[in-house]
């Protein structure tokens, strides 16, 4: 019964469990389905993954309420939603292990059941966007992970009280996005009549100089950028990633952009189509531009940081650069290498988010002073730290080279040499802010010599070194996550 | 022009509210005031939806005998769509009230710029 | 505004209609124009209005919060029930076709999957809207 149900089970399962951890009382109940939940939804995730990917596969197609294409809201799989897919719930799983521990020092316990509905109802909608074909159905399903992402946001408030005004802002700018997304989502349904992806695609093949449909591009860009938070629209997501709780943070950091990196690539890619967004509207030449400027602008902004968390979020910035990069250059190996790179972008700052919270639930805050000598203290943490941050860096045999070598050949491939010279720029920069946590860790002696720290307890550790464990996996043997990306590509329409 | 103005002053109205919610959510400092502008930026796009769907003389697609004499009809997708958004509004506003009241009751304020000394870029 | 009669009067004369009229536009949404959020809110109006005339503390002793709290996951509930159930029937999720075997009729189902869908976004959005204005009346 559940194989031919399985695209809206991905969606429906977390949705009923979200309202059910409502009902389950103020003690670990809440906490008990979340974890079941989400290691379902990765099983299915992966079942799906694992369909789609079989050589010559059609994409798996699945019509709500039986209503047929381009009439009613079909979800349709292929390789870039379900690896992506993939990525969203295995991130979900792995926190939700790390999350009884972090979430019973961060938040009160009478709020623990709203937070897992929060949670639940948000991963609902990164999954729904992500696996939709649908154009109304993405806007309804992005505002559904937005509003739980503001709640979830605002719950770091225990912590400290400025999760509101960064909660508060972040729905400003998000809203703001959401609603020019809906709004170019209308100007194209006004033209075509349809909201049907693959539908829309066909019938905007010939109407790039029509001017509705310029507007319509232009109106989704904008909002599409303001989610994936590209430079300069990233103004929400520093404070927002810093003052969320832990959890909250090594799971939005690691899939809300991404989910908004395949938002960018669905629309640009797929319903615009190559030969509109870059032939004729050239929008690679505003895209690459951001794209140098959030990896250059953001990293150094990285540096100069105190708060570590912030200092990840700065990070986060300039490797959506990287993303969008590869997106922008629009060739087999730098889509490949930007595919690629949601994932191991979200493996390493899940991971390295994840260390963080350790670190915040031994001493309470995470600033430089306080991972000072930590190295010593905490050592199986602070191990964490510097690896995930190589890879951050992209040393060899860590899953962010295997990223950026596509990117620099997809550079290459594109005659933009200049653009591969910034990628180097930015990884020296990277160096330079991982280097400072590198050096507060080992070589600096503790603020407060005389307290105890003990390492984190393992309920925290496994989750954490399960996520740095696989970005070193990743970066030795890439031949699954490359061979994933190139399938994503080809997908996508841009074959070798 | 006039004949846009004439026909289309709808779509003009959509986009001068829009900029003015748009100003209003950006620019002002108090945050009640952001949110009312959020609320007028979100409904001049329900303008934009409905009016895009109305036919001169239209009727409601329900109306069984007017549909058989060949009387045209409005297309009700667009108007069910935007009732969807309409809902997502009220939540957003709801969510956007609530942390107003959470950030009056910590800082005691809900100005943007005395809010701003708590914060660091 | 407890001691004004008139107002009293007023309120205690509309209330039953309103939420008539509420329950009405719910179940007549299947087949006409109407449906669960439009008369959800019409059905909290009712209450809002009571709690406008008599205060929070009457209107809470009530309708109290937690049962607001359950109608709302509840309606959400009955609607994602509704599609898991088609699920089992056979159908794919949200088919109504598969919720019943009507061949002669089958505008039935149809009918039938709306009206219980109808009336989960109904209890969610009346129970939403009446815990929105209390929050907000409260603090």
């Amino acid at each position: 019964m559940i194989a031919p149900h399985l695209p809206a089970l991905i969606v429906v399962v977390p949705l009923v469990a979200g309202l059910v951890a409502l009902f389950l009382g103020r003690g670990h109940l809440p906490w008990l389905l979340t974890l079941l939940v989400t290691w379902a939804v990765f099983a299915l995730s992966a079942t799906l993954l694992g369909r789609v990917l079989v050589a010559g596969a059609p994409p798996v197609e699945y019509a709500m309420g039986s209503w047929p294409a381009p009439w009613g809201i079909v979800y349709r799989v292929d390789a870039v939603n379900a690896f992506v897919l993939t990525i969203v719930s295995g991130i979900a799983a792995v926190c939700a292990v790390f999350a009884r521990l972090s979430v019973a020092a961060e938040i009160p316990a009478e709020r623990w059941r709203f937070f897992y509905s929060a949670w639940l109802l948000c991963l609902t909608g990164l999954l729904g966007i992500t696996i939709t074909g649908d154009a109304f159905n993405l806007y309804v399903l992005l505002e559904i992970a937005s509003l739980s992402t503001y709640t979830l946001v605002a719950l770091g408030v225990q912590k400290d009280r400025r999760a509101l005004t960064a909660a508060f802002r972040y729905l400003i700018l998000g809203t703001v996005g959401a609603t020019f997304l809906l709004l170019g989502i209308g100007h194209l349904y006004m033209k075509t009549g349809t909201l049907n992806m693959v539908d829309l695609a066909d019938r905007l093949a010939g109407l790039q100089s029509d001017r509705v449909v310029l507007t319509a591009f232009a109106l989704i860009v904008t909002g599409l950028g303001l989610k994936v938070a590209l430079f300069p629209l990233h103004m929400w997501l520093p404070n927002a990633y810093t003052y969320a709780p832990s959890v909250v943070t090594a799971f939005l950091a690691a899939t809300a952009t991404k989910v908004g990196a395949y938002m960018t690539f669905r629309f640009l890619f797929t319903v615009f189509g190559l030969r509109v967004t870059f032939d004729f509207l050239s929008a690679d030449v505003f895209l690459i531009g951001f794209s140098c400027l959030a990896i250059l602008v953001a990293s150094v902004l990285a540096i100069r940081q105190n708060n570590i968390k912030r200092l990840l979020a700065y990070s986060s910035v300039a490797q959506i650069g990287y993303i969008m990069l590869g997106l922008g250059l629009h060739n087999h190996a730098s889509v490949t290498g930007a595919v690629v790179h949601v994932f191991n972008h979200a493996v390493m700052k899940g991971g390295l988010f994840l260390a963080l919270g350790a670190v915040v639930y031994r001493l309470g805050g995470a600033t430089i002073g306080e991972l000072r000598g930590l190295g010593r203290r905490m050592p199986l943490t602070a191990a964490a730290i510097v690896v995930g941050g190589m890879g951050l860096v992209g040393v060899p045999a860590t899953a962010g080279f295997i990223s950026k070598w596509y990117l620099v050949a997809g550079c290459l491939h594109g005659d933009a040499w200049p653009l591969a010279v910034v990628i180097l720029v930015g990884s020296i920069l990277a160096l330079l802010y991982v280097w400072r946590v590198v050096e507060a860790l080992y070589f600096a002696v503790p603020e407060n010599p005389s307290l105890p720290v003990r390492e984190a307890p393992l309920a925290l550790l496994v989750p954490t070194w399960v996520l740095i464990g696989a970005s070193l996996y990743f970066g030795l043997h890439a031949t699954f996550t490359v061979a994933t990306a190139k399938a994503a590509a080809v997908a996508l329409g841009v074959g070798e | 022009m006039e004949w846009f103005l004439q026909y289309h002053y709808n779509y003009l109205i959509y986009v001068v509210l829009m900029m003015i919610g748009l100003y209003g959510a950006t620019a002002k400092p108090n945050l009640v005031k952001k949110v009312i502008a959020l609320g007028m930026f979100q409904t001049a796009v329900f303008l934009f939806y409905i009016s895009m769907a109305v036919k001169k003389g239209g009727t409601a697609p329900i109306y069984w005998e007017a549909l058989r004499e060949g009387q045209p009809y409005t297309n009700p997708l667009p108007h069910v769509l935007i009732l969807t958004a309409i809902v997502v509004s009220v939540s957003t506003t709801a969510v956007a009230l609530a942390l107003v009241i959470a950030i009056k009751k910590e800082f005691g304020t809900v100005e943007a710029d005395e809010l701003g000394e708590f914060e660091e870029l | 505004m407890d001691d004004n009669v008139v107002i009293r009067t007023t309120a205690r004369v509309l209330m039953p209609f309103m939420m008539v009229f509420g329950l009405y536009v719910i179940f007549h949404g299947e087949g006409g124009p109407g449906g669960g959020f439009q008369g959800g809110v019409i059905l909290a109006s009712a209450f809002v209005l009571y709690t406008l005339v008599h205060g929070i503390q009457a209107s809470t002793a009530i309708v109290p919060k937690r049962t607001t709290d359950v109608l709302a996951a509840a309606g959400v509930l009955l609607y994602a029930g509704v599609g898991v159930w088609c699920l089992v029937r056979g159908g794919n999720f949200l088919d109504y076709y598969a919720l019943m075997h009507a061949p002669h009729d089958p505008g039935a189902a149809q009918a039938l999957g709306m009206t219980l869908v109808e009336l989960g976004v109904g209890m969610t959005v009346a129970a939403v809207m009446i815990t929105l204005f209390r929050e907000f009346a409260e603090s």
